[in-house]
């Protein structure tokens, strides 16, 4: 393969621009492979977050040719070379330089949500059972390998900036993680509905298209969650009994 | 002397992965205060690559299982050059440990009757590794991060510890810089544990990010302590080959431990052709009976594949090296060939090891439901590290504890696979716990000025390297290459002795090291001021592989092919002389305990 012109935005929080850099494009290459080989040719104080090079840390979110992907898992044989291909940060959250934003606001939105509450242990060792089936239906939010492309594309955070009041699509999936662990006694359904927003989201499944890791985030975490806050919370005839039951 | 930002914590903890993380745990939930610093973000640390499994003797598969024949295969495959005391530690309570991770959240494969999970690995025999999948490293770190974040521990994530601070002959705290705007900071701190993983971005061939410089080792280095058994490094058998781009990056052993087989390029089952006298009695020779171990079969013996690490990398490189390797230098593993025996195999594939189907369709276009792999070599972990003792992981210096790869003994010549992440668990719990003891017994101590900005000083000095400038990645690069070719899988005599001299070359390049005079988030200056930690751990692996005239374990020399009973008595100790020079040191295996020995026997 030839040289290929990559426009890549260099820039902090005050302001920035796209630099062209031409490299040189080999067989099985990466878009990660191509920033790293910038970085040594050209650019050395080029900014990028990267690890596991293997779709598994989650690490390198970027925006590529204006989609939301891991640049360690977008081939160059996929993009089309005959036109620069650009690189820019992701939009979603504040950046501090080049290729890397500021993702600590996912940190913290973390701690505030219930941590895991077991059950008692079902054996008198100390130990639990649980059936695969169920097993794997939180597995699947499990995979989740936090490079927050979700929260990137998801319009109530990206256009509507509504980090104060609502988690995102990554959070409402860990929720229901929580949620659905065949263990788990504790209940956030209150919280979903009030403090982090559930109701903003209103299912266009970008979440579930951006998600490196396929994870159905739209129809298996967000939508039974929707479901449940409103058998119990909205269910007239619940609310009628929760009229009459004795606060816990 | 220069203002810097402070932060003080009784226990100070470097490196987030699932050791440093769970000694966070330990230390915060001891009534301590306790700050974590991550290379990276939080979670992003290299236990999330860990695919297999955790290694632990439940017994939920097979219920011959205990904790004694862990402990005699643990010592076997690190072929009796372990610290047995901490290979007893670790067997006799790594299933604790697993099941506080389910405690904590964890969600792991089952059985049928609702228990654990546990699947077969090179060098174990039952099966014993509690897993997800083939991503169990992420559920491991997950599982941990998200139960630390509720136990007020402080984290600061992008921040690299260029030195740790003393007073006297005791560690008193760390000197670092944070990633975003590379300011520089000052912990203090009664107790210091490193839990900062391996070294294995000093090959050129690695399944290791650019995090893992040994920064542990050359910083513990650095303040006095010992480092031991450095010249034992694992060379993964299986990693990926081709595209050149994703060469190194790891293809899990649970293929293996699936069923999966390794050809050459006549198509024959190489493993079958060498199998070590230790696995005679324990290793099938035939492809039937391989396969019915791999299924369930209690009576069946374990195929060849799933020997230890080090042998089947051998074999590997043997075939390559003898013409009968794969278009693109390695060999083939395949797993399609299940479909010979399982009707839905492709499903079962998927099922079993999603992450590599993903891996190889996305990365190399290649389906391992159809086709077979091209695999071979790839640095993944160093055995050495670290010296420390095993109740408390204290290292020689005090006030220093060490935890996980970074640490020493468990592994001995060859660590078993699914043996790192229940290392991590068990050791990063002592490490914490006796941290903090150590914290509670001892006041804060002194940070010395002086060492303070001659450090500030040394880090700032890329920004000003004048005319002789170099580029930092080219010196890595170049650096990765050499030790690749010289102290890499097989090792002789003449080329130690040359890449000693190499070493020195760099060291003099490493002074050149530039960066441009921008301090937020620059790669370039980062990479110059890692070369050091980079330089100091290939040297002790150099030293240590040429004194061990032997071949054993993760070691091999053309020169010495065979085992030395001499050696076997012995391990190599590297420590930094008075004279700033470093130095080398053969240290006599304390004799094992006699219940220990006789456990060994019974499972010869």
């Amino acid at each position: 393969m030839p040289q290929v012109t990559f426009k890549v935005w260099r820039g902090n929080k005050d302001g920035g621009q796209f630099t062209d850099y031409q490299t040189d494009v080999t067989e099985g290459m990466v878009v990660l492979d191509a920033v790293h080989q910038i970085q040594a040719e050209s650019a050395p104080d080029l900014a990028c977050r990267w690890n596991c090079k293997a779709g598994k840390c989650g690490s390198c979110s970027a925006e590529v040719n204006g989609m939301p992907r891991l640049m360690c898992m977008t081939r160059m044989e996929d993009l089309p070379t005959d036109q620069p291909v650009t690189i820019e940060p992701m939009q979603a959250f504040p950046l501090i330089r080049d290729l890397v934003c500021d993702v600590s606001w996912n940190f913290e939105i973390k701690t505030k949500i219930k941590k895991f509450k077991p059950r008692k242990p079902d054996a008198e060792d100390g130990t639990w059972r649980m059936v695969q089936d169920d097993v794997d239906r939180v597995q699947e939010f499990r995979k989740c390998i936090e490079c927050f492309l979700c929260q990137n594309v998801c319009h109530v955070l990206r256009d509507h900036h509504k980090h104060e009041t609502f988690i995102g699509p990554r959070f409402i999936a860990y929720t229901a993680a929580l949620e659905m662990h065949p263990l788990d006694t504790e209940d956030r359904l209150a919280d979903l509905k009030d403090d982090n927003g559930l109701g903003y989201c209103n299912i266009t499944k970008c979440c579930t298209k951006v998600c490196p890791e396929h994870i159905t985030l739209t129809d298996n975490a967000i939508i039974p969650l929707k479901e449940r806050v409103v058998d119990e919370y909205y269910d007239p005839i619940k609310k009628l009994f929760r009229m009459f039951k004795p606060k816990k | 002397m220069r203002e810097f930002t402070t932060h003080e914590y009784d226990v100070l903890v470097i490196g987030a992965g699932g050791a440093g993380l769970r000694a966070a745990i330990e230390a915060s939930g001891s009534g301590v205060t306790c700050g974590l610093i991550c290379k990276s973000l939080l979670g992003k640390a290299h236990t999330v690559m860990a695919e297999g499994g955790m290694a632990a003797a439940l017994g939920n598969v097979d219920d011959r299982d205990s904790w004694s024949t862990h402990f005699a295969d643990t010592m076997r495959g690190g072929q009796y050059l372990n610290n047995w005391r901490m290979a007893e530690l670790h067997a006799k309570e790594s299933p604790d440990r697993v099941n506080e991770l389910e405690a904590w959240g964890a969600v792991m494969d089952r059985t049928k009757d609702g228990k654990i999970l546990q699947r077969n690995f090179g060098g174990h025999k039952y099966p014993r590794l509690a897993h997800v999948g083939d991503r169990t490293g992420l559920e491991m770190i997950r599982t941990l991060q998200d139960h630390g974040i509720h136990q007020g521990i402080k984290v600061h994530m992008e921040v690299t510890v260029v030195e740790l601070l003393m007073e006297g002959g005791r560690v008193v705290g760390a000197f670092a810089y944070e990633r975003e705007h590379g300011r520089f900071i000052v912990f203090k701190a009664k107790a210091v544990v490193m839990a900062t993983g391996g070294i294995g971005r000093a090959f050129k061939i690695t399944s290791n990010s650019w995090e893992y410089t040994g920064d542990g080792q050359a910083l513990a280095y650095e303040a006095g302590a010992d480092l031991i058994d450095m010249e034992f490094i694992q060379f993964h058998p299986t990693g990926m080959v081709w595209p050149p781009s994703v060469r190194g990056i790891l293809v899990t052993e649970g293929v293996r431990g699936e069923g999966g087989i390794l050809t050459n390029s006549e198509g024959r089952r190489f493993m079958f052709d060498d199998i070590p006298d230790a696995y005679t009695s324990s290793t099938s020779d035939n492809e039937e009976e391989g396969w019915r171990y791999v299924t369930g079969d209690k009576s069946a013996r374990r195929p060849p594949e799933l020997l230890t690490r080090d042998h089947v990398a051998r074999c590997i490189v043997r075939e390559v090296k003898e013409g009968r390797g794969s278009p693109h230098g390695g060999v083939f593993l395949d797993i399609a060939w299940i479909k010979e025996h399982i009707k839905d195999a492709e499903g079962h594939i998927k099922k079993k090891l999603p992450s590599m189907y993903h891996q190889f369709k996305e990365l190399a276009g290649l389906d391992i439901t159809k086709e077979p792999m091209e695999i071979g070599p790839t640095t993944h972990y160093v055995m050495g590290g670290i010296r420390v003792d095993a109740e408390t992981q204290m290292s020689t210096v005090p006030g220093l504890f060490a935890a996980g790869e970074c640490a020493a003994g468990l592994h001995g010549a060859n660590r078993l696979g699914g043996n790192s992440l229940s290392d991590l668990v068990v050791f990063g719990k002592r490490a914490g716990e006796y941290a903090t003891k150590y914290a509670k017994e001892n006041s804060a101590g002194q940070i010395n000025n002086d060492q303070v900005n001659k450090i500030a000083n040394w880090a700032e000095a890329p920004f000003d390297r004048g005319d002789k400038a170099e580029n930092p990645f080219t010196i890595q690069s170049d650096l990765q290459v050499m030790m690749q070719d010289k102290v890499g899988i097989v090792r002789e005599e003449n080329e130690l002795n040359e890449a000693l001299g190499e070493l020195e070359k760099y060291k003099a390049r490493a002074e050149h090291a530039s960066a441009d005079v921008n301090r937020d988030y620059n790669p370039g200056w980062h990479t110059a001021l890692d070369l050091k930690n980079l330089l100091t751990v290939s040297e002790a692996t150099a030293r240590s592989a040429l004194l061990r005239k032997e071949s054993r374990g993760a070691h091999t020399r053309l020169d010495h092919p065979d085992k030395d009973e001499q050696e076997a008595k012995l391990n190599n100790v590297v420590r930094k002389g008075p004279d700033g020079a470093m130095q080398i040191e053969r240290v006599p295996i304390p004799p094992i305990r006699e219940d220990l020995a006789q456990i060994i026997e019974e499972n010869k």
